[in-house]
């Protein structure tokens, strides 16, 4: 992961409501939610601030109603936000006029909807053509990159079956190559997955993957689906009542939850497949024999370290030796759900 | 008035605890006030004083004359206006009528450019068929723009060619086109949308309409149809889309459509009369205003039931708001626009059958002539002829709405994709030859003649059909009359006079006070405050005694209507196999214009209110039926299996569960119910009667239109009193119970 930003968000605010912009500023820019109770406003999305750097999937995760959805319309400015600052690759997002907003949508951004949002009288290969069609892109060019885009996602001989003949996997697919076609430096999933049934939706995510190890996207994914989340993630944003509680790895998210709230969702998470080895292990031990990966997962080497006599060593991508980890350290990880 | 008490019991049964004495004290007020007008006549007014009365009429009346006569618009005169636009929309009525029935020398002409434009296309460029094409046309339209200014010598050419053609034998190309061909279209057309039902149904249609004569009737009709229709189409979609886009254009607009959609389709006529002279150009005007709302709100519901990721994904895509419009928005509601045409069809079809009062020709006028003369078996087949058009128009635009794309086309070559149009070409072109030796299949004969080695043999005359219908339905009422005629004026006697006595016999003031205590109760100051103003407009202009005779008519018909349908509803939603039967009927009635429903009224019972009552009720009904019965159906499973667990029986469910919850919805039904009695009313003057509609009717005729504005205003009132009181109290009852 580069450090290099790509999207920077400040203190964004989306409220709704009557004259919104007006209550903003009566209450200095920073409403209080007994104000915002007593003004019959929702805030949608408060205060909320994070970088978005290039080539990292940032998981946004809420349940329904803590404004994931809002704020990844702000980024996008489909809806456009109350207040805060928004910079794309040092660009002011809000200050740019609708003909470069739709410039960089058309050039620079690809957005996944999750109920597809598939134009239900064209049929698949028009619809992957579609973001080629507005900019004026000619007909065999973008058919031939259409095409290009329906293979990307194995939906090769469907190219003239329409939305409604398809299923949801399919669907979706489709959405996934039409948020492709125009090769965005930076991809937006809001929920792309969970309209889908639980085992489409594992294919889809292992699909996911796959085309993110090709593509090395920027992306930002909303999810409601903890799971995915530390699935997907480098780094994963919880949001809560329209505020991020916490931005951070899933490692950590699962290990130093920032309260309570975030603490119920890391407790029932698949810690054996988030957290690695490097994390929990101790400074090294002269006794240790053997020896697992840092950057293992604990699940993968569990049976290993479990079935030693003494702690194992462990090494870093050079193979030297930098901690040690006990069969305590990797039970007390997977079981105690309350340690760490 | 019984709406309103009807109300209340209502509430008296299921709502808080001090309603009771509200429309207990509005009804011993009501009551005391009858006791007293009966004690002490005079006292109460029964009608407005005539020195306070406000001459609308004549004042309406002489601005029309002055608009006529004097007002300009930018130092244009008024008069000049309408003439212009009377002429420029006559142009097309005429080359539709050149088409379809007439016949004229630019058709032969046109056919020959196209001839044309084939062969040198095929020798040449697409570009310089064109350009052939429309150097080849330049004398109509030097005609066309010019006029009487165009040299002659250039603008008879069409003419002398056709001296020339028919010299050679060849007339059938400045002909109309064969009714043959335009019937295998429709058929064609059938198949297309529908597949071998529907081209049966059509083919048959058509049939139908060359075997009894009405061919060139329909075609009269169709001229306005086909002209009315795309403009309707036009306006109602630039409007639709106006109003989602401007927050101004929806506060101007919507209540001008909700006032448009109660006015009949005959108070429509008299404003555009008053400004054109009678005859095609005033049913066009008054057919694609008539016929454009349901397009402007067909475009607006389509516009705003996209799905917003719909929209969205289309913004991402990097849609300008333009592209958002038109390739993601429109073309995602299409379905929802195709309803919408459908509507504007059958729209202008039911209004200019009824436009024949203003000088429109074809079906809509000798229907109602035969009615006049009371010939009834031509009605009956006018009728079918009417109802037959009417259900091929329905069909086939619904059809069209819900036919899907299938994602073969690509793989199909281009003569299997467009099969259809390659027959009906090579129909064409067959037709018009054989029309170089047999006329008939240019313009159906009148009669089915067969000419053997015996001579002349005729096979079927519809004039013959109908003599023997005339000779039937007459010696059937010589004996029936025994029988309906006693019913008839017994159920006058009893019934319809004293309820219309007694409308006509209560003090305005009793009337007003029901009503605004009923608008007060539910829909709060503002629709008091409307209601009032709309009850003065009928009062203080001296229509007060033919607004009662309306009302008096509009709620015995809606009384039956939900007597009639409510039970049917009900039925319906308990059998499916009923509902099955019952809703296709529901459709069809409601696919007929409303004209067609005086034959059997008029058949039966003559003139009268009973025969308007029976004419109202079949087209009245509908609405009571249907929502009665989606009422019914909504109700979500499990409130029906909650009361089936608690041990109902199936009385104690329909009456304690399944009616309280649906209510809101039947009273939406009794709502249009009497919106569409109400315009029937004015259709049912046709045949007699002395309430408004018979003033709109008049107003016509006597060219007086400032009463017929009036009069038709007056009903749009009526229907918006109802509407507004039941609709506001549905609502409130819906948001009661939760639902909606």
């Amino acid at each position: 992961m580069t450090s290099e930003v790509q999207i920077k968000c400040r203190n964004i605010w989306k409220i709704f409501g009557d004259n919104p912009k007006r209550f903003m500023k009566r209450h200095n820019g920073a409403p209080t939610a007994e104000a915002l109770k007593e003004g019959g406003y929702i805030g949608a999305v408060q205060d909320v601030s994070f970088d978005v750097h290039a080539g990292e999937i940032l998981i946004i995760m809420g349940l329904s109603g803590s404004g994931k959805s809002t704020l990844i319309r702000c980024i996008t400015r489909l809806n456009d936000p109350t207040a805060g600052e928004m910079e794309y690759e040092g660009r002011d997002l809000l200050k740019v006029s609708e003909r470069e907003l739709i410039d960089i949508r058309r050039h620079k951004m690809g957005m996944v909807f999750q109920s597809f949002g598939l134009l239900p009288n064209r049929d698949v290969l028009e619809n992957v053509a579609f973001p080629l069609e507005v900019q004026g892109m000619d007909k065999a060019e973008r058919v031939q990159r259409a095409k290009d885009m329906i293979e990307l996602v194995g939906l090769q001989g469907r190219e003239s079956y329409f939305p409604r003949e398809l299923s949801g996997g399919q669907q979706q697919r489709v959405g996934i190559a039409r948020s492709l076609a125009v090769e965005p430096d930076i991809w937006f999933l809001d929920e792309p997955f969970s309209a889908l049934d639980p085992l489409i939706r594992a294919e889809m995510q292992d699909e996911f993957m796959r085309l993110q190890q090709k593509l090395k996207k920027t992306i930002v994914f909303i999810t409601h689906d903890f799971e995915e989340a530390t699935k997907l993630a480098d780094r994963i944003g919880i949001m809560k009542d329209g505020r991020m509680v916490q931005l951070d790895t899933p490692e950590r998210i699962v290990l130093n939850p920032a309260d309570d709230y975030v603490a119920e969702f890391a407790r029932n998470a698949p810690r054996e497949r988030i957290v690695s080895v490097g994390t929990i292990m101790k400074p090294v031990d002269p006794a240790a024999a053997g020896s697992v990966a840092q950057s293992a997962k604990i699940g993968t080497v569990a049976e290993q370290v479990l079935t030693a006599d003494g702690p194992l060593a462990v090494t870093d991508e050079t193979g030297m030796i930098v901690g040690s980890v006990t069969r305590e350290d990797v039970a007390k990880t997977i079981f105690s759900r309350d340690a760490a | 008035m019984t709406d309103a008490t009807a109300n209340g019991h209502k509430v008296k049964t299921d709502a808080a605890f001090k309603m009771p004495s509200y429309w207990a004290s509005v009804f011993a007020i009501t009551l005391l006030a009858l006791l007293f007008h009966v004690i002490m006549p005079g006292v109460l007014p029964d009608r407005w004083w005539p020195e306070w009365e406000i001459p609308a009429e004549e004042w309406l009346t002489t601005r029309i004359e002055w608009l006529k006569s004097e007002a300009t618009i930018f130092g244009i005169a008024f008069k000049d206006i309408t003439r212009a636009i009377g002429e420029a929309l006559k142009a097309p009525v005429k080359w539709a009528e050149y088409v379809l029935y007439r016949g004229h020398a630019n058709i032969a002409w046109i056919w020959l450019a196209i001839i044309l434009a084939g062969v040198v296309s095929y020798v040449s460029t697409l570009r310089n068929a064109f350009i052939a094409c429309v150097l080849f046309l330049s004398p109509i339209f030097l005609a066309f723009f010019l006029g009487d200014a165009a040299p002659e010598a250039i603008t008879s050419l069409p003419k002398t060619l056709s001296g020339l053609l028919k010299d050679i034998g060849a007339k059938a190309l400045y002909g109309p086109v064969p009714w043959v061909a335009i019937a295998v279209g429709i058929a064609l057309l059938g198949h297309w949308i529908g597949g071998w039902r529907l081209a049966l149904l059509c083919a048959l249609s058509m049939v139908y309409l060359a075997l009894f004569n009405v061919w060139k009737d329909t075609m009269r009709t169709m001229t306005i149809v086909v002209v009315a229709v795309p403009m309707a189409a036009f306006i109602g979609v630039v409007l639709g889309i106006w109003v989602t886009r401007s927050k101004l254009a929806a506060r101007i607009i919507t209540p001008v459509f909700d006032l448009m959609q109660a006015v009949p389709h005959m108070a429509y006529l008299a404003p555009v009369a008053a400004l054109f002279a009678l005859g095609p150009v005033t049913a066009l005007i008054a057919t694609v205003v008539f016929a454009m709302p349901p397009m402007a709100r067909c475009t607006i519901l389509a516009l705003q039931t996209v799905p917003e990721e719909i929209i969205e994904s289309g913004k991402m895509s990097g849609c300008t708001r333009s592209q958002s419009l038109w390739k993601v928005a429109l073309p995602s509601g299409k379905r929802t626009l195709m309803l919408g045409i459908n509507q504007v069809v059958m729209q202008t079809f039911a209004m200019v059958v009824i436009a024949s009062i203003a000088g429109a020709q074809g079906l809509g006028h000798k229907l109602l002539y035969s009615l006049q003369q009371l010939k009834l078996g031509t009605a009956i087949e006018l009728g079918i002829a009417i109802s037959v058009v009417a259900i091929v128009l329905d069909r086939l635009t619904q059809g069209y709405a819900d036919k899907e794309t299938d994602h073969f086309a690509a793989v199909k070559s281009w003569g299997q994709q467009h099969k259809h149009m390659l027959i009906f070409l090579i129909v064409l072109v067959l037709t018009y030859i054989a029309a170089i030796w047999f006329r008939d299949v240019v313009i159906p004969p009148s009669k089915l003649v067969y000419t053997g080695a015996e001579g002349k043999v005729t096979l079927f005359d519809p004039k013959v059909l109908a003599r023997w219908m005339d000779g039937g339905i007459r010696e059937f009422n010589k004996n029936a009359f025994d029988y309906i005629n006693p019913i008839r004026d017994w159920v006058t006697l009893n019934f319809l006079i004293p309820v219309r006595n007694f409308f006509l016999w209560m003090p305005w003031p009793v009337f007003v006070f029901v009503v605004g205590a009923a608008a007060w109760r539910y829909g709060g100051l503002s629709v008091l405050l409307l209601c009032l103003s709309l009850m003065a407009s009928f009062i203080v202009t001296g229509f007060w005694e033919e607004t009662m005779k309306t009302t008096y008519l509009v709620l015995i018909a809606a009384l039956l209507c939900v007597l009639i349908g409510v039970p049917l509803g009900i039925w319906a939603a308990r059998s499916d196999r009923f509902a099955k039967i019952l809703m296709p009927v529901c459709d069809t009635l409601q696919t007929f214009p409303s004209f067609i429903y005086l034959i059997p009224a008029i058949m039966l019972f003559r003139v009268g209110d009973f025969a308007n009552v029976f004419a109202i009720i079949p087209y009245a009904m509908v609405p009571a039926i249907r929502y009665t019965y989606l009422g019914l159906k909504r109700i979500p499973q499990v409130t029906v299996e909650a009361a089936i667990a608690n041990g109902t029986t199936k009385w104690q469910r329909l009456w304690k569960v399944e009616l309280p919850v649906a209510i809101p919805e039947i009273m939406l039904g009794l709502n249009q119910t009497i919106m569409m009695a109400l315009a029937m009313t004015a259709i049912t003057a046709l045949i007699g009667s002395t309430d408004l509609g018979q003033e709109v009717v008049r107003s016509i005729s006597t060219q007086n239109f400032g009463r017929g504005i009036l009069a038709g205003f007056f009903i749009a009132a009526l229907g918006i009193i109802a509407d507004r009181i039941i609709g506001s109290w549905a609502n409130e009852r819906k948001k009661q119970l939760g639902i909606g």
